[in-house]
């Protein structure tokens, strides 16, 4: 038995506070995410000081991020969500006709009607996985597919225009409030949420319980099946809602939209610490991982790399972040061994 | 690290009941099905679809699917392993691109393709290097790998396109065997599928990747370096894979550092309709070949018949889930039907 | 047991459906239902359009002229594509075209070679080639339908940028996809008319938006935040100008940037009317479809053969005199302003 370790004291609990919290994984990606765009404003003071260019740089990856919030929760229980990107097509697409064949609908109601069909189709993805026990990274490579193609199959070769939308809609794809764009402030509100969820309730909790030992959470009891329909059917419904911004923010909408988001969102819940095999990681880090994704993307062309470059960026980063986590998580190891060690 | 299912389902991965006669072992298998659904539709769109009986559909035909034959066949290895690979169609479009970059430069085109070859295998190298000897699982890494080496592809070329090529490779990527209509690039890929058909099922190596993906404690316990193994079929997927890509580039007269986006999925879906487990540790060569003609059947069927492409993709994602789900189905319907008495008599089976 | 059942009806269906394959594969011709294509006296007029991609408001126009041409001729019409431009991505739908025999391709290609040997085993099978907006090299076709000279193009964009930034100043352009001939032809001319009779206009890049919408808005807003000095901006693509005029209108650029191109007054007319855009050319892209389809339908014929000096009907355009390569011009471009956008709908 250790001996009893003292009472903590405040100043004791405010340094460990704070030292988790540079330790912490987000903390780190912050600073990137901070260090790139000083890096880029230094360069052109256009890059964060011109209305425009701050309001873009907020802006664009909002839609992201909501993306990148649902795959987080997906991956957090042990699977993946490659459709993600085909059902934001559909959601766009779904948004722009219902202006068209439904004239007059609030735009309250288009919001809802994306989210409930952005959610059924990750209810589909969901029950697949969770009943017909196959691995998520078959079934969302096949609903990728499908998805698209029936996108593809319904658009035929027309195109949703920014003209068909009601200039209401499409004024929350540029207006902000005190500077801060509504998208944005959207994709924020829903970030805070899901993190809320994910920590402070039972439902989100049991997410990491299953993502890190799916035997040990049946044999406990947890309702593994509810739990992951939850984690698909929330990332559809969110990928849903970033249809319909997609929709708000670009205008027009051909059966191409989202193709290749699933990338960028694997790739920013990877980067922003959501470890891939499950258990651990947060919708934050998350979120700053889309924002340093999308953000390099911008400060490249600036700091003088062509932006072809970028893919092999975000693969860079993808690798090295996983062979961080493995690093730590294998020094980590060593460490708990030798503590075991040290009472013995 | 067992992925998420293999921890969650129940293990009943089973040998062949070879208590049958050979002829009802063979025809009663994954592949027989899937080579007669083949030719159904080839004799359903003979009849129905105009234009589709004529010896040039079959050269189209082979000559859209030659790189999917070619990948599937590692790729059938590395999912009985258990792993899997996503960055095949990126290490194609390296490959493609190298071969343009090179032979644009003034390499003669035979350097530029072994180059490309080399850069495939060292590609396949480094999945292999992060998937065995750092430990990651090849989830990951495959997803960052298809992003680096696509993204190495564009940023190498921009997005022009090298689109000047030797006649005569350009010739010989599209000519046919003689007078029949069976393009040349199938010799290759006979030749290569008899390789690895060999290698799967009549070495010690083979067994050693069957055995790898039924429990690889054990088989590391038995003696089979799994390491070795793994990093082997990565390299060998990635070398494949450039081969793919310099017949891709030759076909169709153009390096691009976008070309084959997308083609990961149509292995995987050939691989997994022509009976290969996710699961791991059971498949065999022939059938992820046959799963790839019956897509590209079906593929060129509907697209003589003036159906757009994108339902040929909804089909071939369905299927892809479909025949997953189905074998997911019949497993756990063999379960059901398993008495408790003769649990120990029918039931050969191996702990995931 | 169950699944015994279900694969030995397969395997049933497998050795009956190999029988069957045999029989059938030594008698079958291919020709069955629907129209036959080969008939003796009867041309082949099934001709098809294949625009870079499909999704497109300028294709959607030339196609629809197509279209027009091929009823009042009595063929039979039909369009194909691929969702994405890509060089290569018509090839299939090349093959294709091979296979079912059609009579005549009418193509708007994205690369000068990709498609060339497609188009020349659509050729040796008997169909002929038409390209038109965008060529491929002259040997895998039988006649180009340019809507206008590369010059007359290049020196009416370079005019307009000039005028509306008084003649000094750093310009960009943002363009569809790096491979299409069209687009490097104008943008090769562009450059040595901005050398030569501008030196004071600086052009500091060209984008490629791939003819994506939403790339070439990303693509725009990313100019502007790179070159904050930019005074103007040329998009010698349908796509390309609308996604620019789109993101332009939003954003504090607006009336200070000067926008041109090559866009559809249906398009650009908001944009025209509230300020964004001063004036900006193209032709009459339904003109430029429907002359290709009577262009096709002189080669089916056997009127012509795209040698230099044939001279065919066009229809209701007039009788048109095969130039230099055979190359076919329409006319010469169009420039719409806010006084004459109201004339027009397309």
């Amino acid at each position: 038995m250790t001996a009893l370790s003292p009472a903590p004291t405040v100043g004791s609990r405010i340094a460990h506070g704070l030292g988790s919290f540079v330790k912490a994984r987000e903390t780190g990606i912050l600073l990137a995410l901070v260090l790139v765009v000083v890096a880029a404003t230094v360069k052109n003071p256009n890059f964060l000081f011109s209305s425009d260019g701050f309001r873009d740089l907020l802006l664009t990856p909002s839609i992201l991020l909501l993306v990148a919030v649902g795959q987080a929760i997906v991956i957090i229980t042990r699977n993946v969500d490659l459709s993600v990107g085909s059902v934001l097509g559909l959601t766009a697409y779904l948004t722009g006709r219902l202006f068209i064949d439904v004239p007059g609908i609030p735009v309250i109601a288009v919001f809802a009607i994306g989210i409930v069909a952005g959610g059924f189709l990750g209810l589909i993805n969901g029950a697949l996985v969770a009943f017909a026990k196959v691995p998520a990274l078959v079934i969302t490579l096949g609903t990728l597919y499908a998805y698209r193609g029936v996108n593809v199959l319904w658009t035929g070769s027309d195109r949703i225009n920014s003209s068909d939308m009601p200039a209401s809609f499409l004024a929350l794809g540029t207006q902000s409030i005190l500077f801060i764009p509504v998208l944005t402030i959207i994709a924020v509100v829903v970030l805070i949420i899901a993190a809320w969820y994910l920590r402070n309730q039972r439902g989100g909790r049991e997410l990491y319980a299953i993502g890190s030992d799916p035997a040990a959470a049946n044999l406990y009891g947890l309702k593994v099946t509810q739990r992951l329909l939850a984690a698909f059917i929330l990332c559809g419904a969110l990928a849903g809602l970033a249809g319909v911004l997609y929709a708000a923010r670009y205008g027009t909408v051909n059966s191409q939209a989202g193709a290749g988001y699933e990338l960028n969102a694997v790739g920013a819940a990877v980067i922003g610490g959501v470890a891939i095999f499950g258990g651990s990681g947060s919708v934050w880090g998350a979120a700053i991982g889309a924002y340093l994704l999308l953000t390099i993307n911008r400060a490249l062309p600036i700091l003088g790399v062509q932006d072809f470059w970028q893919r092999a960026v975000v693969g860079a980063l993808i690798i090295g972040a996983i062979v961080l986590d493995r690093v730590l998580a294998l020094r980590q190891a060593k460490r708990l061994v030798e503590a075991r060690g040290d009472l013995q | 690290m067992t992925n998420f299912l293999q921890a969650l389902a129940p293990a009943t991965r089973t040998y062949k009941d070879h208590s049958q006669p050979l002829w009802r072992r063979i025809l009663l298998s994954r592949e027989a099905a899937v080579i007669g659904a083949t030719l159904l539709v080839i004799i359903v769109a003979s009849v129905s679809v105009r234009a589709f009986a004529k010896p040039i559909t079959a050269t189209y035909l082979l000559l859209d699917i030659a790189p999917i034959l070619l990948i599937a066949l590692p790729m059938t290895l590395i999912i009985i392993t258990g792993e899997i690979d996503l960055s095949v169609a990126s290490i194609v479009g390296l490959s493609s691109v190298t071969l343009g970059v090179l032979h644009s430069n003034g390499m003669p085109i035979e350097a530029a393709g072994l180059v490309a070859l080399i850069v495939g295998a060292v590609a396949g190298a480094l999945n292999g290097f992060l998937i065995t000897i750092v430990g990651l699982p090849s989830l990951a890494v495959t997803i960052g790998t298809l992003a680096l080496y696509r993204g190495l592809a564009v940023g190498l070329l921009g997005t022009k396109a090298v689109t000047e090529f030797t006649e005569f490779w350009t010739d010989l990527a599209k000519s046919k065997i003689g007078a029949t209509a069976i393009p040349s690039v199938v010799i290759p890929i006979v030749i290569l599928a008899l390789i690895f058909g060999v290698i799967l099922h009549l070495t010690p190596f083979g067994r050693g990747v069957f055995a790898i993906g039924l429990s690889a404690e054990a088989a590391r316990f038995s003696g089979i370096h799994v390491e070795r193994t793994k990093f082997i079929l990565f390299m060998l997927s990635g070398l494949v894979s450039a081969l793919a890509g310099i017949y891709y580039t030759l076909r169709f007269s153009s390096a691009r550092g976008d070309n084959a986006t997308g083609l990961e999925l149509s292995v995987i879906a050939a691989v997994l309709l022509g009976g290969v487990s996710i699961f791991g540790g059971r498949g065999s060569t022939l059938g992820p070949l046959a799963g790839a003609v019956l897509i590209g059947v079906l593929a060129s069927a509907l697209r003589l018949a003036n159906v757009t492409s994108d339902v040929i993709n909804i089909i071939t994602g369905t299927l892809l889930v479909a025949s997953v789900v189905a074998t997911s189905f019949l497993a756990w319907l063999r379960n059901k039907r398993i008495r408790p008495g003769k649990k120990t008599e029918n039931l050969v089976a191996a702990k995931g | 047991m169950f699944e015994n059942r279900k694969t030995r009806a397969g395997a049933f269906a497998a050795l009956a459906v190999t029988v069957a394959l045999v029989a059938t594969g030594c008698a079958a011709t291919g020709d069955d239902s629907g129209s036959d294509d080969s008939g003796s006296g009867d041309a082949n007029y099934a001709i098809t359009f294949l625009p870079k991609n499909l999704g497109n408001a300028y294709f959607d126009t030339s196609d629809a002229g197509g279209a027009e041409a091929i009823e009042e001729f009595g063929g039979t019409y039909a369009e194909v594509g691929p969702a994405e431009s890509g060089p290569d991505a018509q090839v299939s739908f090349i093959n294709t075209l091979t296979q079912q025999g059609a009579g005549g391709i009418v193509v708007s290609a994205n690369d000068p070679q990709a498609i060339c040997d497609a188009l020349n085993e659509a050729r040796d099978a008997g169909t002929k080639v038409v390209t038109f907006d965008s060529d491929t090299n002259p040997e895998c076709r039988d006649i180009f339908i340019n809507q206008a000279t590369a010059e007359g193009i290049a020196k009416v964009e370079v005019d307009l940028i000039a005028e509306q930034i008084g003649g000094a100043g750093k310009i960009a352009i943002l363009s569809s996809t790096p491979n299409a001939t069209n687009q490097n032809a104008w943008i090769a001319i562009m450059e040595e008319y901005l050398a030569s009779d501008y030196p004071d206009i600086e052009l500091v890049d060209t984008v490629y938006g791939t003819d994506d919408d939403q790339a070439s808005f990303d693509k725009t807003a990313a100019l502007l935040q790179t070159y904050p000095d930019l005074k103007g901006i040329i998009s010698p693509t349908t796509v390309g100008i609308t996604a620019a005029a789109r993101y332009l209108s939003t954003s504090e650029f607006k009336g200070k940037i000067a926008l041109t191109g090559l866009g559809t007054p249906n398009q650009m007319r908001d944009y025209v009317e509230d300020g964004t855009v001063t004036a900006f050319a193209l032709w009459n892209p339904a003109d430029l479809g429907y002359l290709a389809a009577y262009a096709a339908k002189a080669l089916i014929d056997g009127d012509i053969t795209g040698a230099e000096g044939d001279e065919f009907d066009g229809g209701k355009l007039g009788s048109f005199t095969v130039g230099e390569n055979g190359t076919v011009l329409l006319g010469d471009p169009f420039t719409f302003n806010a006084e004459n956008i109201g004339d027009f709908d397309f």
